[in-house]
C-alpha cells in the first residue's frame, strides 16, 4: 500500500491530535493529499470526517500536530492570510449552505462579487458557465427554498468552483441523491478535477462511488487512518476492519456504537447522569 | 419556593444579565470596525433599509394615526375643562415629537423588524450560511451583520418622524372634523409652541439612541443564538423583551436629563 513517490502533496496532515469537549476525535492522524488527485476520505458516521475538513479550512485548530495546505500551516495563520488561502479553496457543505435571501444566480455570483471587481457582463457569463456545468442554467432565477436537495447541492458545487479554486472539499456530496444525480455529480467531480487542474477531497461513506472516482482512499476510524490505498488495494485487502467497512457488515472490529457504558448497566441504572 | 431560594434565583438572574451585557459589549467592539467597512458598500445598507421599511412602514403609519386620534380625543377632554382647547395642536405635537413618536416607534420596530432581524441572522447561522461565508473568505460581520445594523439604526429615527407626522395629521382630522376646533388655531398654536432645538431635536436624539440599542440587541441576539430552531426562537423572544425594557429605561433617563435642561 505504498503510495506513488512522484506525487507532490497539496495537503499534509501530521500527527494530528484533536479533541472536542474532552472527547478525542483524532488521536494521531497522518495523511497527505496529492496535488491534482481526487482523494476520498471515508469512515463511519461520527469518525470526524467533517471535523477534518474544518481543520483543513482553518475553522478549527489542532490541539497538537499540524495541517498544511499549499505549504501554509493552517492552524497558525493570521486571519488575513487564512482568508487569502480560503479564496483558493472551495468547500461544499453537507447541507449546501446556500444563501437563502439570494437566488441561484446571485449565490453563484456571490464569491465573484465579493472578491473580484469583474464587470457585470463578465460575471453574467461566468455564472452561466458554472451553472451550465452543473446543469442548472435554467434554474438561475429560483431561490434556494425552491430547490430540491440534489439541486441545492449542485448549485453549491457551482458556487464552490466559482473562483476556480486550487482545491475543493466535498462533504458528503452523494448523500441523499437519486442514482442519476449521483452519477452526474460523480462524473462532475472527476471532470472538474481534471479539466480545471484542481485537487479534490471527497468525504463520503459511499463505498462504490468512492472507489469509482478516487485516485486514493483513506479510511478513518478510531481517531486515525486505519487503511489507505487505491480503490484496487482497498478491495483486495483482507484487513478485517477494511473488509467490514467495504462490505458494509454491522459486526466487526469497527464499533457501530457511540462510546457508552455497558448496555445492561445503563438499563439498570436508576439515576440519570 | 423558599425565601432564600428566591433571593439566590434573583442573584443568578442579575449575574446572568450582567454577563450577557458584557458579551453584547464585546460583540459591539468586534462589530465596530465592520460598521466602518460596511459604509463603503452603501448599496447593501439601502437594500436592508428597504426591507426593514417594508416590514415596519404600514404598522407605523396605522399606529401613528390611531395614537394621534386618541391623543386628540383625550387631550380635548382635559383641555376643554380649562377652556384651553385651542392648545390641543400644541399638546398633541409635543407629546408625539418628544415622547410617543420615538418610544412607540422603537417598541413597534423591536417587535416587528428587530425580532425578524434576530431570526434571520440566527437562521443563517443555524443553516451554516455564515460558516459557508467564512469558508468563502467572506467575513459575515461586515457583509451580513453591519448593513442590517446600519439599516435599523437609520430606520428608527426616520420611522419616528413619520409616526409623529401621521399622528399630528390624525389628531388634526379628529380635532377639526369631529370636535369642531378651528384648523388655523390648531396649526398656529403648534407652530409657535414647538421648539425645533428642544422638542424636535430632543425627540430625534431619543430615536437615534433607541435605533442604536434595538439594532444592537437584535443583531447580537441573532449572532449569539444557539444554532438550532429552539435557540433561534428563544433569541427572538429575548430581542423583543430586552429591547422593550431598554427603550423604556433609556427613555426615562433621557427624559430626566432633557427636562432639566442638560
Ligand atoms: N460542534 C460540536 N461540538 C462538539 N462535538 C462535536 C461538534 N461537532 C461534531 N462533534 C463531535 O465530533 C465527532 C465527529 O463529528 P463529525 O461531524 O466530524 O463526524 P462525521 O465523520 O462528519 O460524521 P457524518 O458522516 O455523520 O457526517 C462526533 O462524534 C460529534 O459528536
Ligand atoms: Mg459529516
Amino acid at each position: 500500500m505504498e503510495r506513488p513517490k512522484s506525487t507532490d502533496p497539496l495537503v499534509t496532515v501530521r500527527d494530528l491530535v484533536f479533541a472536542r469537549d474532552g472527547r478525542p476525535i483524532f488521536r494521531d492522524l497522518n495523511l497527505t493529499v496529492a496535488r491534482g488527485s481526487v482523494t476520498a476520505i471515508m469512515g463511519g458516521s461520527g469518525t470526524g470526517k467533517t471535523t477534518l475538513l474544518n481543520l483543513m479550512g482553518g475553522r478549527l485548530t489542532p490541539d497538537r500536530g499540524s495541517v498544511e495546505v499549499a505549504g501554509e500551516t493552517v492552524g497558525s495563520l493570521p486571519r488575513k492570510a487564512l482568508f487569502g488561502l480560503r479564496r483558493r479553496m472551495g468547500m461544499l457543505f453537507q447541507s449546501g449552505a446556500l444563501l437563502t435571501d439570494l437566488d441561484v444566480f446571485e449565490n453563484v455570483a456571490f464569491p465573484m462579487r465579493e472578491h473580484t471587481r469583474l464587470p457585470e457582463s463578465l460575471i453574467h457569463h461566468l455564472v452561466l458557465m458554472k451553472l451550465e456545468l452543473v446543469g442548472l442554467r435554467g434554474a438561475r432565477h429560483l431561490f434556494p427554498a425552491e430547490l430540491s436537495g440534489g439541486m441545492a447541492r449542485r448549485v453549491a458545487l457551482a458556487r464552490a468552483i466559482a473562483l476556480d479554486p486550487m482545491m475543493v472539499m466535498y462533504d458528503e456530496p452523494f448523500a441523499g441523491l437519486d442514482p442519476i444525480s449521483m452519477g452526474v455529480i460523480v462524473k462532475l467531480i472527476r471532470e472538474l478535477n481534471d479539466a480545471l487542474g484542481m485537487t479534490s477531497i471527497v468525504v463520503t461513506h459511499d463505498v462504490v462511488e468512492a472507489c469509482g472516482i478516487a485516485d486514493y482512499i483513506y479510511l478513518l476510524g478510531d481517531g486515525r487512518v486505519i487503511a489507505q490505498g487505491t480503490a484496487v488495494d482497498m478491495q483486495k485487502t483482507d484487513a478485517p476492519e477494511v473488509r467490514q467497512f467495504m462490505a458494509g457488515l454491522p459486526d466487526g472490529p469497527v464499533a457501530f456504537h457511540y462510546p457508552a457504558p455497558e448496555y445492561l448497566d445503563d438499563l439498570m441504572a436508576r439515576e440519570r447522569p | 419556593m423558599s425565601w432564600d431560594l428566591g433571593i439566590s434565583g434573583l442573584g443568578r438572574r442579575v449575574i446572568g444579565g450582567v454577563g450577557r451585557l458584557g458579551r453584547a459589549t464585546l460583540f459591539l467592539a468586534r462589530l465596530a470596525p465592520a460598521l466602518g467597512v460596511a459604509l463603503a458598500r452603501a448599496r447593501l445598507i439601502v437594500q436592508q433599509l428597504y426591507m426593514t421599511g417594508v416590514l415596519t412602514l404600514v404598522i407605523v403609519l396605522v399606529s401613528g394615526a390611531f395614537v394621534g386620534m386618541i391623543l386628540a380625543l383625550q387631550g380635548y377632554n382635559t383641555l376643554v375643562r380649562y377652556d384651553a382647547q385651542s392648545s390641543l395642536g400644541l399638546l398633541v405635537a409635543l407629546s408625539l415629537t418628544r415622547e410617543l413618536g420615538p418610544v412607540l416607534t422603537a417598541l413597534l420596530f423591536a417587535g416587528r423588524a428587530g425580532s425578524a432581524l434576530t431570526a434571520e441572522i440566527g437562521l443563517m447561522k443555524a443553516t451554516e450560511q455564515l460558516d459557508g461565508m467564512e469558508m468563502m473568505a467572506v467575513d459575515p460581520l461586515p457583509r451580513v451583520v453591519a448593513p442590517r445594523f446600519w439599516a435599523g439604526w437609520i430606520a428608527v429615527p426616520l420611522l419616528a418622524m413619520i409616526f409623529s407626522a401621521v399622528g399630528i395629521l390624525g389628531a388634526y382630522v379628529v380635532a377639526v372634523g369631529d370636535l369642531g376646533l378651528d384648523g388655523g388655531v390648531f396649526w398656529s398654536q403648534m407652530q409657535s409652541g414647538v421648539s425645533v432645538t428642544n422638542d424636535i431635536m430632543g425627540g430625534l436624539v431619543k430615536s437615534v439612541v433607541f435605533g442604536f440599542v434595538v439594532s444592537w440587541i437584535a443583531v447580537f441576539e441573532g449572532y449569539d443564538a444557539k444554532p438550532t430552531s429552539e435557540g433561534v426562537s428563544r433569541a427572538t423572544t429575548r430581542t423583543v423583551v430586552s429591547s422593550s425594557l431598554a427603550i423604556l429605561a433609556l427613555d426615562f433617563i433621557m427624559t430626566a436629563f432633557m427636562l432639566r435642561g442638560l
